[in-house]
C-alpha cells in the first residue's frame, strides 16, 4: 500500500548559538501513522520539532508538508497549514482557565469551537470537571492532557509531541500513551519525540534513532525494539554475554 | 479646613489621580507583556499635548480630539517598531537602554521643533464650564476625569478578559514561544498593547493639560515618572492596581499642596516609591514572586 507522505525533511541542518545541533536529517512521516524520534538528551530531537514549527530557522535543508515547501515559514503560518507542536514541559498558560487554554488552541479558527471543545472533553473527561480552574492548578498529567487537547483544537493534520512523558508518574505515562493512540485513531498523524524509547517504539509504526544530530538507525517500531544496538543504547537491555 | 474645602480637595485629587491612572496603565501594560519599562511613555504623553495644540489651531475640538488620539497611537506604535521590535531577542537591559534613548530623542526633537518655551494649551470650551454641585464648584473636566478613567478601565478589563485579542495578550505576556505555537502573531499583539497604552495616554493628556494651560518638551518627564511610580505602587503588570496607584498619588499630592507643603509634593511620590520597594516590592496588588526551579 503506497502511503502519502505528510511531512518530509530533506537534509535539514540547524545551528543553535554557533553549535550545529542538527546535521543533515532526512525523515518522512506518512499520513495517518505514529512516527517516533528517539535518542538521548541533546541529540537534537527537540530542535528538529522546533524547526518544523517555525520557532527556529534552519541553516540549510528543506521541510515539505504535503509537498509544499514550508521551510522558514512563520509559526502562525505553520499552524494554519495544520501542524501543531505540543511543547516540552507542557507549557499550558497557567493564568488562563482550562477552557480558555482550549479556546486559545483554536486561535486561528474562525468557525465555532463549541463542538470541538465538547470532543476534547469527551476524550479527557477530567478536563471537563476542571473547566473553570486555572490551568496552573492542574496536576502534571492533567496539564499534559490539556496541552494535547489544546493542540487538537486547531484541527491539526499533524501533531508533534515533545517528550510528553517527561516528569510524569509511570501510571500517568501509560495514560498519555493511550491518549496518543486514541488521537491517532481519530485520523491525526503523530510525530513523537521521546526519551522513553521503550514506550514510544511500542506505539509507533515507524521509528528513527537520533544521535548527536544524525539519524543513526531507522525502522518499524517492532524492528527497532528488537535491534541489538538500540536495545543496548536506549532500552537498557544489553545483550548478556 | 471646612468640610467644603475638604471635598473640594478630594475632588481635585481624584481628578488628578484619574489622569495619572490613565498614563500609569500604559506603563503597566507594556511591562506586563514585554517586561520593559517604557521610558518613552511620558514623552508620548507630552507629544499628545503638542498634537492637541496644533490640531486645535485649525480644527474644532470634535475633530481635534480623535485626531490627537490617532496621532499619539501612531507615535506609540512607531516607537515600538523602531526602538523595541529589533531588540526582541536581545537582553532586557538593551531594550531598557533603547527606551531611555527613545525618551530623550522625543524630548529633544520636541525642543528642536517647538522650542523649549511653554506653548499655551487650547481650551476646550465645554470641559472648562464651571459646574456647581452643592457648595463644591469646579470645571467640568474635574468631574469627568475620574468617571472616564473608571469607565475606560472597566472597558479595558472587559477587553482583556473576554475578547480574543485580550486572551492573546494574556498568553503572550506569559509565554512568547507557546503563544506563537497557538498561531498568535507576536508583533501584532505587542502592537495592540502599545495602541491601547498610547490611546489612554492621549486621553490622559487632554484631561491633564486642560487643567494646566501649557505644554513644554519636558512636561512629560515628571508626570511620566509619577505614573510609573503609580504603576509600581499598584503592582506593575496589574491594570486595576495602576488605577488605584494613580488615584492614591493624585490624592496625596493634592493634599500635600493643600496643607502648604507643595515644595514636597514631588518628593513625597518618590519617598512613596522607596517605601513600597522596601516593604512590598511587588506593589499593592502585584503577583507574588515565586521562583520555580
Amino acid at each position: 500500500m503506497a502511503k502519502n507522505n505528510l511531512l518530509r525533511l530533506e537534509n535539514l541542518c540547524v545551528s543553535y548559538g554557533g553549535i550545529r545541533a542538527v546535521k543533515g536529517i532526512n525523515l518522512t512521516v506518512p499520513e495517518g501513522e505514529i512516527v517516533t524520534l528517539i535518542g538521548a538528551n541533546g541529540a537534537g530531537k527537540s530542535t528538529i520539532l522546533r524547526t518544523i514549527a517555525g520557532l527556529v530557522k534552519p541553516e540549510s535543508g528543506k521541510i515539505y508538508f504535503k509537498d509544499n515547501d514550508i521551510t522558514c515559514k512563520a509559526p502562525n503560518l505553520i499552524v494554519e497549514q495544520g501542524i501543531t507542536l505540543v511543547p516540552e514541559g507542557r507549557r499550558v498558560f497557567p493564568d488562563l482557565t482550562v477552557l480558555e487554554n482550549l479556546k486559545i488552541g483554536g486561535y486561528l479558527r474562525k468557525d465555532n469551537l463549541d463542538a470541538d471543545i465538547e470532543w476534547v472533553y469527551t476524550l479527557f473527561p477530567r478536563l471537563k470537571e476542571r473547566s473553570w480552574q486555572m490551568a496552573g492548578t492542574l496536576s502534571g498529567g492533567e496539564q499534559q492532557m490539556l496541552a494535547v487537547g489544546r493542540a487538537l483544537m486547531s484541527k491539526p493534520k499533524l501533531i508533534m509531541m515533545d517528550e510528553p512523558s517527561l516528569g510524569l508518574a509511570p501510571i500517568i505515562v501509560q495514560d498519555i500513551m493511550n491518549i496518543i493512540k486514541t488521537v491517532n485513531k481519530e485520523g491525526v498523524t503523530i510525530l513523537l519525540v521521546e526519551q522513553n524509547a521503550n514506550l514510544a517504539l511500542k506505539i509507533a509504526h515507524y521509528g528513527y534513532v537520533c544521535e548527536t544530530g544524525h539519524i543513526s538507525t531507522e525502522g518499524s517500531g517492532a524492528a527497532l525494539l528488537e535491534d541489538e544496538a538500540v536495545k543496548a543504547a536506549y532500552l537498557g537491555k544489553a545483550r548478556k554475554k | 479646613m471646612t468640610i467644603t474645602t475638604l471635598f473640594q480637595h478630594i475632588l481635585t485629587g481624584i481628578s488628578l489621580g484619574g489622569a495619572y491612572a490613565l498614563i500609569a496603565i500604559g506603563y503597566t501594560m507594556v511591562y506586563g507583556i514585554l517586561r520593559l519599562i517604557n521610558f518613552a511613555h511620558g514623552d508620548i504623553f507630552m507629544m499628545a499635548g503638542y498634537f492637541m495644540i496644533f490640531s486645535m489651531a485649525t480644527l474644532p475640538w470634535q475633530i481635534a480630539i480623535p485626531l490627537v488620539c490617532i496621532l499619539t497611537v501612531a507615535l506609540g506604535v512607531a516607537v515600538e517598531r523602531a526602538a523595541y521590535k529589533p531588540l526582541r531577542s536581545a537582553p532586557r537591559m538593551s531594550i531598557m537602554i533603547s527606551a531611555i534613548g527613545a525618551s530623550y530623542l522625543i524630548q529633544n526633537l520636541a525642543t528642536y521643533l517647538f522650542t523649549a518655551l511653554p506653548k499655551a494649551y487650547p481650551e476646550i470650551p465645554f470641559l472648562k464650564k464651571i459646574l456647581h454641585i452643592g457648595s463644591i464648584s469646579s470645571s467640568l473636566v474635574t468631574f469627568i476625569t475620574p468617571v472616564l478613567t473608571i469607565l475606560l478601565v472597566l472597558a479595558l478589563m472587559f477587553l482583556i478578559h473576554h475578547t480574543k485579542v485580550g486572551m492573546a495578550m494574556r498568553a503572550v505576556s506569559k509565554d512568547f514561544e507557546t503563544a506563537q505555537l497557538m498561531g498568535i502573531k507576536l508583533n501584532n499583539t505587542i502592537s495592540y498593547t502599545f495602541v491601547i497604552g498610547s490611546l489612554l495616554a492621549a486621553i490622559g493628556s487632554i484631561l491633564y493639560f486642560t487643567d494646566r494651560m501649557s505644554v513644554t518638551p519636558f512636561s512629560g518627564t515628571l508626570p511620566g515618572l509619577k505614573c510609573f511610580i503609580a504603576a509600581v505602587l499598584g503592582g506593575i503588570g496589574n491594570i486595576p492596581g495602576a488605577m488605584v496607584g494613580g488615584f492614591i498619588i493624585g490624592i496625596c499630592e493634592t493634599f500635600l499642596v493643600a496643607f502648604g507643603y507643595s515644595t514636597f509634593s514631588d518628593a513625597f511620590t518618590f519617598i512613596l516609591l522607596i517605601i513600597i520597594l522596601l516593604f512590598r516590592p511587588t506593589g499593592l496588588f502585584g503577583e507574588k514572586m515565586t521562583d520555580k526551579v
